[in-house]
């Protein structure tokens, strides 16, 4: 009758433990007084305790252990009995007497354990007999703990290689046979509990008997202690026997706990060498067994064991530890077609983190666990479920964080074919981790090709993958993600300049598709990069004429002035004019006199027709005088058409003050000291008298003494020039 | 013994992707007590790192700033100098000491930072000084070619500074050192 109700179970656990002080209380006294008989007798009826049925596992097992410590006490007593001469042999006989089972078998495991300390009879008998006699109780919760107390007294008495029972007779085999056939019973015993009882109350049973786990579990462990078990005892009679006993038992909470067990407690060599065997197994397991977390802790604990010492690396390349181990997960997928794509992915992953540890240098073993995930994924689409997602880009980031070399990573041609299957968001995340490694490592990416590969795989933050347009992203992010990619841009670099061109126009391609929120961060470090170009080529002045395909700065000059002009359509007038000027200036020292001039005059344009702001205009006016100043390759007419314009603007500028300062200013460009054909002197009185009416005009309007006093001093210092 | 960290003309993202590492591992918090900064860093990340440096922080306007709220120039007293900063774009000729100089009598200041030419320069001018730490990511400059990474780190003691330029020359780092003092000053004539 199994209890309901807790506080039944309560009651009788304490009723229990008051009748089992009791009669341990008696059997202490017994003891005391040297009365073998009544000691018997009370330690019987203690034992008897352990009869109930009515007690979960857990109030069993604390009624067992009360019982345990009486029993030592119990096998003291039994000790000095043989030394003062009473026979073992017959305590052995005597304890037989008692009335019940379960008592009986618990004094004759007690006795037996001095029986083998007595060294009067080879231990293999006496425990042989035992395993045998435990065979005498049926029922799952008293046969585990009994047989477990079995286990434990004997654990230190096997006949092990280098123990003091060892014999002609007792050998490691006759432990490992004992230790075996303990576990098989433990084993059966605890499956059995499985089919107890009404199956309404599956659930609870299935609780009670993860509690007991560790009682069979300790078998296990007790083997793997057995210093005489080598490998190939392990290969032939240890594993399969195991094995045996798991797959036949078809139950799937014990074939679960204990493969994991078997993986756990035995060392990695051992899994390594007898690979086939345990992958084997797998298949042949209950369809619900979580296959995939036991393969998982198997592969994770060959990569930490790979990871642990170079040496053992050849043993896995010996044992084809890789092929096995694809070949397996590819037996269980099929087996499983409906195992969730977590299920799928989390295996995977794990063999590529194992794949990285082992194999390094293979990159194609990494491609083909790319690849066979990505077949398991086809079919499907995208994503829904943020674990798996979450999983691939753990999967993903992998080779990253091993290569530390995006360029390695590259080579897996089946990499972008993964990402593919992820959902935007997650794309975009997966992207922003490959350029952080890419920063971190300071990786240069030099030719076009790898460019290209690169950027298909961020092809989430360069452009909005869907057609549909997205919810608002979160700006202070999306300004990050594209930072990113500028930066990006800026690590791309080769020294060959025909190949760096072909990088910027690869870049190039891709940014324009960005679509106008994103030009504005894209473009400049692709303009930048470009002039850094030029200036390369101009240090290379040895190149003589006669090259037809190569590049020219003109011809970056075009693809420049395309370029920017794309971001004076969007709204991004300032900026565009900036680079028109920067690349002016490039121009200028390149001695291209037409192509400086078009960029002025784009500027211009831009000025004149989109700049509105006065601030943004005042900057404007600063930069373009500034820039102009500095141009030296324009003719006598170009550069008074300029300078001309520039100085109509200046004269028309909002504020007065502004409007003096940039009209002084625009006295330096008539006067350039370097120069010799630009010192016009009458000009330069000219503007600054016209920045003196200006100021005048100011001061009447306003009171700036200090606008006057600045111009003051400025036509001083000219002067003196 | 002030420690003032003068930079500026980062240009990130647009021209460079960082600062270089080994300027980052100098630059550690705690030990700077103001930084200076003349302007186009360009985004928002690197103000935040700068203030992570020190939160004494005070920067004008370069063109490139994406942050439109610095002001043009700035001035400000550390112990016994008066420092001011401008960015140098709307001072024309670009880098021409008499226009600086006319700016630092403008904002009536002994120390004058500016940038925008991406070129080290210290100058002592007419009892001050003008100081362009150069940039500090080596970005390309339509002024200057083969433009080295440098900062300036100034010592303000008393009456005197001590102006530490370092400067990343072939991937090793070099400093340099000048001495200003400054004359017991007069009130300024405004």
């Amino acid at each position: 009758m199994i209890a309901d109700g807790v506080e039944d179970e309560e009651k009788w656990l304490a009723a229990g433990i008051a009748g089992l002080q009791q009669n341990a209380f008696y059997m202490h006294r017994a003891l005391d007084s040297n009365n073998l008989r009544d000691a018997l007798k009370y330690s019987a009826q203690m034992l008897s305790e352990l009869r109930t049925s009515r007690l979960s596992p857990h109030k069993y097992y604390e009624l067992y252990m009360r019982a345990f410590d009486e029993l030592r006490k119990l096998e003291m007593f039994f000790k000095e009995e043989t030394r003062r001469g009473c026979s073992i042999v017959d305590l052995y006989e005597l304890v037989q007497h008692a009335g019940n089972i379960l008592p009986r078998l618990y004094l004759l495991c007690t006795v037996g354990s001095v029986y083998i300390k007595s060294k009067e009879a080879p231990a293999k008998d006496v425990l042989k007999d035992l395993v045998e006699m435990c065979r005498g109780i049926q029922h799952p919760v008293r046969g585990l703990f009994l047989r477990s107390y079995l286990a434990q007294v004997s654990r230190d008495k096997l006949p092990d290689i280098g123990s003091e029972y060892e014999g002609d007779a007792d050998t490691v085999v006759d432990a490992v046979e004992f230790v075996l056939q303990n576990f098989t019973e433990m084993n059966k015993l605890w499956v059995r509990m499985q089919h107890q009882g009404p199956a309404r109350e599956k659930e609870k049973r299935e609780k009670e008997r993860s509690e007991l786990r560790d009682l069979v579990g300790k078998n296990l462990h007790v083997l793997s202690q057995i210093e005489g078990i080598d490998l190939d005892m392990y290969k032939e009679t240890v594993l399969p026997r195991v094995l045996e006993q798991v797959v036949n038992c078809k139950d799937e909470i014990a074939q679960y706990y204990l493969m994991d067990c078997i993986i756990q407690v035995f060392p990695d060599e051992y899994h390594l060498q007898t690979l086939d065997v345990l992958l084997g197994a797998f298949p042949q397991l209950q369809p619900t067994v979580d296959i995939k977390t036991v393969l998982s802790r198997l592969m994770e604990r060959l990569s930490n064991y790979a990871a642990s010492s170079a040496d053992v690396l050849p043993e896995f390349l010996q044992v084809e530890a890789f092929s096995k181990l694809n070949n397996a997960i590819g037996k269980v997928i099929e087996a499983q077609p409906d195992m969730p794509i977590l299920g799928v992915i989390t295996l995977y992953s794990s063999l590529l983190t194992f794949t990285l540890h082992v194999h390094p240098d293979r990159l194609d073993y990494a491609d083909q666990v790319l690849g066979a995930c990505v077949k398991k994924l086809s079919g499907k689409e995208k994503l829904e479920d943020k674990k798996a997602t979450k999983q691939i880009v753990a999967l993903l980031s992998a080779p990253l964080d091993k290569y530390n070399d995006i360029v390695t990573a590259l080579k897996l041609s089946n990499y972008p074919r993964v990402m593919e299957y992820l959902d935007s968001e997650t794309n975009k995340v997966m992207a922003t981790v490959i350029i952080q490694s890419i920063m971190k490592n300071k990786t240069r990416i030099s030719t076009a090709d790898r460019v290209e590969a690169l950027f298909e795989l961020i092809k989430g933050l360069i452009k909005d993958l869907d057609d549909a347009f997205h919810d608002e992203v979160d700006e202070d992010d999306f300004k990050e993600e594209q930072n990113s990619v500028a930066r990006l841009i800026q690590l791309l670099h080769s020294d060959d300049p025909e190949e760096m061109f072909k990088i910027i126009c690869t870049v190039r391609k891709h940014i324009l598709g960005g679509g106008p929120k994103r030009l504005p961060f894209t473009v400049p470090p692709l303009v930048f990069s470009s002039l850094k170009l030029v200036r390369q080529l101009q240090g290379q002045e040895e190149n003589p004429f006669g090259e037809e395909e190569s590049t020219t700065p003109k011809k970056i000059f075009q693809v420049l002035n395309q370029t920017v002009e794309t971001l004076s359509n969007i709204p991004a007038p300032e900026l565009a004019l900036q680079l028109f000027l920067q690349c002016a200036e490039a121009a200028n020292d390149c001695d291209l006199e037409p192509v400086a001039y078009e960029f002025f005059t784009q500027a211009y344009i831009l000025y004149e027709e989109e700049i509105s702001d006065s601030r943004a205009q005042v900057t404007a006016i600063h930069l373009i005088i500034g820039t102009l100043q500095r141009m030296h390759v324009f003719g006598v007419e170009n550069r008074d058409t300029l300078t001309h314009k520039a100085t109509g603007y200046s004269a028309k500028l909002l504020k007065k003050p502004d409007q003096c300062r940039a009209v002084y200013a625009c006295s330096h460009l008539f006067w350039v000291d370097d120069q010799d054909n630009v010192k016009d002197g009458e000009r330069v009185l000219l503007c600054l008298k016209r920045a003196l009416r200006i100021a005048n005009a100011a001061q009447q309007m306003s009171n700036a003494a200090r606008g006057s006093a600045g111009s003051v001093t400025l036509f001083v210092e000219i002067l003196n020039k | 013994m002030v420690l003032v960290l003068a930079i500026g003309d980062l240009h990130i993202p647009h021209r460079a992707p960082d600062l270089p590492p080994k300027f980052k591992s100098m630059l550690v918090p705690g030990k700077i007590q103001h930084i200076i900064c003349t302007g186009n860093l360009c985004i928002k990340e690197v103000h935040d790192y700068f203030k992570t440096l020190c939160p004494d922080l005070h920067i004008t306007r370069g063109e490139y700033d994406e942050d439109s709220r610095y002001p043009e120039n700035k001035t400000l007293t550390i112990g016994q100098f008066k420092l001011g900063i401008c960015h140098g774009h709307q001072v024309i000729p670009w880098g021409d000491l008499d226009s600086l100089a006319m700016v630092q009598r403008q904002l009536d200041v002994d120390i004058l930072v500016t940038g925008h030419t991406h070129q080290f320069k210290a100058y002592k001018h007419e009892g001050g000084v003008v100081i362009n730490p150069g940039s500090a990511t080596g970005a390309y400059s339509s002024f200057t070619y083969d433009v080295n990474p440098s900062f300036v780190l100034m010592d303000i003691d008393g009456l005197r500074v001590v102006v530490y330029v370092y400067e990343l020359i072939d991937g090793e780092v070099k400093v340099d050192k000048i001495d200003f003092k400054k004359t017991a000053t007069a009130p300024s004539a405004h």
